[in-house]
């Protein structure tokens, strides 16, 4: 029986000859840039309005914020986050620490926080959609699974070169933000605080557990929280792969569950069992910013159960079809 | 060349009673036979009659609902990782990757079973001639190509039984005499070949022994120069003066005329002889007939044998299955 090892190695030179992960690079190679190029705008207006003091362009947007509060036309929910908000920025500023420093690692932290949910699922779908549909619609399958090994192995080297690429996906889009900013915003910004632990309940944050990490070990558990998610799309993309015979149903389909997510999470919805769903999940990261969670009741453990849940349903059904399905065509 | 200890040698492929349901439908309806070490076995039956479905079973891509599939002794189906060692099969279109070269489709394979070196990589390129364009990418391969790469990839594991469904499908009639002389010299090393086909003539060429499978069932397991002798064999007279050679014929007691609605053969080869008279008679009483023929002043411009279609072998089976 051909070790694991052997098949690991054939699933990654597959994936890698399909040049998948190089159309994944390309992807950050080109977007990156343009989000520095926008970030740099913002940076050089607020520049030119506040005349470097952050201190003041902080309280400017403390002013807004609280006088958005006692407007009649926001809603409920947008006053719950734009209170948080203001409390945040207020333990910033009586703690005089800028948060927004322009450098390469606030501007990776923020890139980050806003690729969870959307731009690294994308990513991980261009790799894991096809995986084992395109075996079928290219009929490859046929020779894979004649060949001397049980048919759980062949699903297993896919799932560990599926985490393998997953990882690197993670890796190389934290390196080429903090490479290709820097080039623009300067390469520092390692050491700078950043205060974590905010807890929204109710109406109120509570700053009682909140303390300060430097801005690296932030990114770090940021890119382990997205690694996490991203590691749950990739299972249940995976689990789609199986049971959709063409790849682009495959990809459309967990496309539209992510967008999905993303658009009930923006509803801040009184729909409280939605939150058991996979999608409103994936925002890991927000957690850390101590940003109200989309639906009341929601914590970082809370989160991590739920995803695990939905990973460990999907492995359940991969498995269970793949090594009991006819190959009928 | 038609070996009779075949009988004696170890079996290498036993289907037993194998039944297939999906959803719900009988598909195969009761599949048995043996295929014996170094005989090429040919499994024939018409599009749609089960063939594929059959084949999909011996190699465990698709789960019988009924009966045992056993390759050298093992159970095809519950240890697929022992029993499909002995198995090297394309089924289908010999499909790889087309984004890989062909040398590196084989190491992919090769990573797939224990033992596969570098050196019997590079012997199964040589055995099936295609050394000059390994390193290409398979998308680049011609039809005939690819089926050269599948045998390749097929030949890997030095398997005990080497499966092929249609192998002739897309050839040209050249590549098929080479295929042909190319199994038949892999059966001489030893190895069992089995052959799916739905033309008669093509087993004929190739196999030693054949199952006939029809509507999902095993009408017939035998030698296939039994098999086919169960069927009449036509003769076709072309004369140049039919209406006098038609009476001729009527009247002899050893020669059975066919009408145009009863027999099989195939309208191409007809289309190329007007006026000809379908026969059933003995090839020792051709000569005779010949001779008579010219004595009466009637000139013979054709006498042609035509062997029996499948589709005549089918109704002479299941006739005999219904009088039986």
């Amino acid at each position: 029986m051909a070790n694991l090892l052997n098949l690991v190695q054939n699933e990654t030179i597959k994936v890698w000859k399909k040049r998948r992960f190089a159309v994944v690079l390309l992807i950050l190679l080109i977007l990156i840039p343009v989000f520095v190029y926008a970030q740099m705008k913002i940076a050089q207006n607020s520049a030119q309005k506040f005349k470097g003091d952050w201190r003041a362009e902080l309280q400017t947007q403390i002013t807004d914020n609280t006088r958005a509060l006692g407007s009649d036309r926001i809603p409920e929910e947008w006053k719950k986050w734009r209170r948080a908000l203001v409390q945040q920025l207020q333990y910033y500023l009586d703690h005089d620490i800028n948060p927004r420093t322009p450098n390469a690692v606030t501007f990776t932290r923020g890139f980050m926080d806003n690729a969870v949910t959307l731009f690294i699922p994308l990513m991980v779908l261009a790799i894991a959609s096809d995986l084992v549909s395109s075996e079928r619609s290219s009929g490859t399958v046929k020779m894979l699974l004649t060949r001397p090994v049980r048919r759980w192995r062949i699903l297993l080297s896919k799932l560990v070169t599926l985490t393998l690429y997953v990882s690197l996906i993670i890796v190389a889009t934290v390196l080429l933000c903090y490479l290709i900013s820097g080039l623009v915003f300067g390469y520092r910004g390692w050491g700078e605080p950043v205060f974590i632990g905010f807890q929204v309940s109710g109406a109120d944050v509570n700053t009682s557990g909140v303390h300060a990490v430097p801005q690296v070990i932030y990114v770090l558990m940021q890119a382990g929280l997205a690694w996490f998610a991203s590691m749950v799309v990739a299972i249940l993309a995976l689990m789609v792969s199986v049971l959709v015979r063409s790849t682009a149903a495959s990809f459309v389909t967990m496309m539209a569950a992510i967008i999905a997510g993303a658009i009930l999470t923006n509803m801040a919805s009184s729909w409280h069992s939605a939150k058991y769903l996979f999608n409103v999940n994936l925002e890991l990261t927000s957690y850390l910013q101590g940003t109200p969670p989309p639906i009341e009741g929601m914590t970082l453990g809370f989160s991590l159960a739920v995803l695990a849940v939905w990973a460990a349903a999907g492995l359940v059904v991969s498995f269970g079809v793949f090594t009991k399905q006819d190959i009928l065509n | 060349m038609r070996d009779q200890t075949s009988h004696h040698r170890e079996t290498v492929l036993s289907v037993q009673g194998v039944k297939k349901k999906i959803g719900g439908k009988p598909i195969i309806k009761g599949v048995s036979f043996d295929v014996r070490a170094g005989e090429i076995f040919g499994f024939l039956g018409p599009n749609g009659s089960g063939k594929t479905t059959t084949i999909r079973m011996l190699v465990d891509l698709i789960k019988p609902t009924e009966g045992r599939i056993l390759v050298c002794g093992e159970d095809v189906n519950r240890t697929p990782e022992r029993a499909l060692r002995h198995v090297g099969c394309i089924v289908e279109n010999p499909e790889m990757y087309g984004y890989l070269t062909g040398w590196e489709n084989l190491e992919h394979f090769a990573r797939m079973q224990e033992g596969i070196t570098h050196e019997r990589i590079r012997e199964v390129v040589e055995t099936v001639g295609m050394d000059m364009r390994i390193h290409d990418k398979v998308k680049t391969y011609s039809l005939g190509m690819r089926q050269r790469l599948g045998i390749a990839q097929a030949l890997l594991g030095k398997p005990k039984l080497l499966i092929l469904d249609e192998p002739t499908n897309g050839l040209d009639p050249l590549g098929i005499k080479e295929l042909r002389e190319f199994i038949r010299q892999l059966a001489d090393g030893g190895m069992s070949l089995f052959i799916s086909s739905h033309l008669l003539s093509e087993i004929q060429l190739m196999c030693d022994r054949v199952a006939i499978i029809a509507r999902g069932e095993v009408i017939a397991v035998g030698d296939v120069d039994e098999l086919v002798s169960q069927a009449d064999t036509y003769t076709v007279w072309q004369l140049d003066k039919p209406e006098e050679g038609h009476a001729m014929l009527a009247a002899d007691p050893e020669v059975r005329l066919v009408k145009e609605t009863e027999h099989r053969i195939d309208e191409a080869l007809l289309a190329g002889m007007p006026g000809a008279i379908i026969t059933v008679m003995d090839e020792d009483r051709i000569a005779e007939r010949v001779r008579r023929f010219v004595e009466a002043g009637i000139g013979v411009r054709t006498v042609q044998r035509v062997a029996p279609s499948l589709e005549e072998l089918f109704l002479r089976l299941t006739e005999g299955e219904r009088i039986g």
